[in-house]
């Protein structure tokens, strides 16, 4: 049997895949299956931020949502799904229920620590240094985290969640 | 500035310099910023992308970072000069997709190039030779603080620099790190090494960003996370990670020159032989042979070459370049010919 992508050597990798419920077989030479994981790996990080914009919400808020429309730019929330990509900066107000899970999922986080424009800075930059502190925290010991599990060191990954736990709770109290 | 300027010349980042300039070619960091209110470039229509390009062409311009510059619009450029500046990693493909009003203002040096009207209204990138995150953020931060003082910056006190696309939003800083890993990838070592990377929320690429295959052994490695950290925070992570990799390189190389110096001889000067011998050659075999050449150099295999000359000759063998040179359109056949040549008569000197 030859490889099916290119059909000159023969196939001694096989491999099925599943994608939407339907299998599909390939047969493949070791150059092109090669070649072929590598693809697959150099995409795993994006695959992986699809997969999170995919279910990023209820379908139980979605007829509700699916007619907010910007008032500023025009873009519809179904216009924003279809092409990923915001209309305008009132956009972010218009859909902020939707997009806070959104930004949640792509980033981990819901809060800005960066640096402001400096007309702003003046109002932000006080008020951001705590904050930024104590979420930047928050967010380091959350990767640790993540880098245990897949460590496959849970011991380790729940001493971390607890500690998260308590810095939560520490804020949560000053509020 | 004129744009064939930049044929006679060879851009900051291909210098060769810098830490551990001998696995890292380049550091790159680039901000998304928007307007208020004005809707983001993608979505604008021709009369809101001139007026975008009207408030920030004459803030740009009169910058003083930018004060000897070369000031583009996209649309008016032919296909090979539009080529030539992605080939300069100057512009993004995106940005050389026809759709009026799209410039970009590019510093005399080109460390600094800033795109208006991609899909966001601002996009400034800083590239710096070698392991230079920090040097890049400290050029691309002196002209975004300056601009944010006269422009009305999108910006919210909760998600920071509002963006097109939610993925850039916070920061809108996106920092990447060009590594040559030769070695990892001849001991079929990069797999492991690329696995973790995906692990770190960290994304890598091919030479040419977005969309583009690794070739010749380059990745491009930057961060996916934008929001909840700052931008410190995520040039000190990345550059821990791109510090691991550096180290995991090295020795590998080491090992293979205690084990197979032979066969990696061999390799680096068959290299050496085919680049200054061949009569017809394409951009992908010269690519990955000009790898193994540029290894051949950071080992002390081949004396007399540098990383500077090869690191150029990366950039002038893409066919955009080849073309300018030339002087003319040319077809694929007639490219892969002129390479050879441009190739041959470089390595003689």
């Amino acid at each position: 049997m030859l490889c099916d992508i290119c059909h000159k050597r023969e196939a001694t990798v096989h491999i099925t895949e599943i994608i939407n419920n339907k299998m599909t077989e390939l047969h493949l030479c070791e150059e092109c299956a090669k070649k072929k994981s590598f693809q697959m790996e150099q995409h795993f990080g994006l695959a992986d931020l699809l997969a999170g914009l995919s279910d990023f919400e209820t379908p139980i808020e979605e007829t509700k949502k699916s007619t907010l429309k910007c008032p500023n730019c025009g873009l519809t929330y179904e216009e924003f799904r279809k092409i990923g990509r915001l209309g305008c900066s009132k956009c972010y107000t218009t859909f902020e229920s939707n997009l806070k899970p959104l930004l949640k999922r792509i980033h981990r986080a819901t809060k800005h620590v960066g640096s402001a424009p400096v007309k702003e800075t003046g109002k932000v930059k006080k008020t951001q240094a705590k904050v930024k502190s104590e979420e930047s925290e928050i967010n380091k010991l959350k990767e640790a985290m993540q880098i245990a599990i897949d460590k496959e060191e849970f011991e380790k990954a729940a001493e971390i969640r607890d500690k998260i736990k308590e810095l939560k709770k520490n804020k949560s109290k000053e509020k | 500035m004129e744009l064939s300027d930049l044929l006679g010349q060879t851009s900051e980042w291909l210098k060769g310099t810098g830490d551990s300039s001998d696995i890292v070619v380049s550091s790159r960091i680039r901000l998304a910023r928007n307007l208020e209110k004005i809707p983001f470039s993608h979505w604008a229509n021709e009369k809101q992308k001139k007026q975008i390009l009207d408030i920030i062409k004459p803030v740009v311009i009169n910058h003083e970072l930018m004060k000897e510059h070369l000031f583009c619009i996209i649309d008016e450029l032919d296909e090979v000069d539009k080529n030539l500046l992605l080939e300069r990693h100057l512009v993004s493909k995106e940005h050389i997709q026809p759709g009026g009003s799209k410039a970009v203002v590019i510093k005399n040096n080109e460390t600094l190039s800033i795109m208006i009207n991609e899909e966001d209204h601002l996009r400034m990138q800083a590239i710096k030779s070698g392991f230079n995150l920090q040097g890049a953020w400290d050029i691309v931060k002196v002209i975004d603080e300056d601009l944010s003082g006269k422009l009305e910056y999108a910006f919210s006190n909760n998600w920071g620099y509002l963006t097109a696309c939610p993925t850039n939003t916070g920061t809108g800083m996106r920092a990447s790190v060009m590594l040559h890993l030769p070695s990892l990838v001849m001991t079929n070592q990069i797999n492991k090494v690329l696995q973790a990377i995906a692990k770190l929320s960290l994304a890598v690429r091919g030479f040419y960003g977005e969309g583009s295959d690794a070739t010749g052994n380059f990745f491009q490695v930057s961060n996916q996370i934008t929001l909840g950290y700052s931008e410190d925070e995520i040039i000190d992570s990345l550059s821990r990670v791109i510090k691991q990799i550096i180290s995991q390189e090295k020795q590998s190389r080491i090992n293979q020159l205690n084990n197979q110096r032979k066969m990696l001889e061999d390799k680096i000067w068959r290299a050496y032989g085919v680049l200054s011998n061949a009569k017809v050659i394409s951009s992908s075999e010269t690519i990955d042979l000009l790898s193994n050449l540029r290894l051949g150099s950071d080992l002390d295999i081949v004396n007399g070459i540098n990383s500077r000359f090869i690191n150029e000759l990366f950039i002038i063998i893409q066919p955009a370049h080849i073309q300018k040179v030339a002087g003319k359109k040319l077809n694929s056949a007639q490219r892969d010919e002129k390479r050879a040549e441009i190739i041959k008569d470089k390595l003689k000197k």
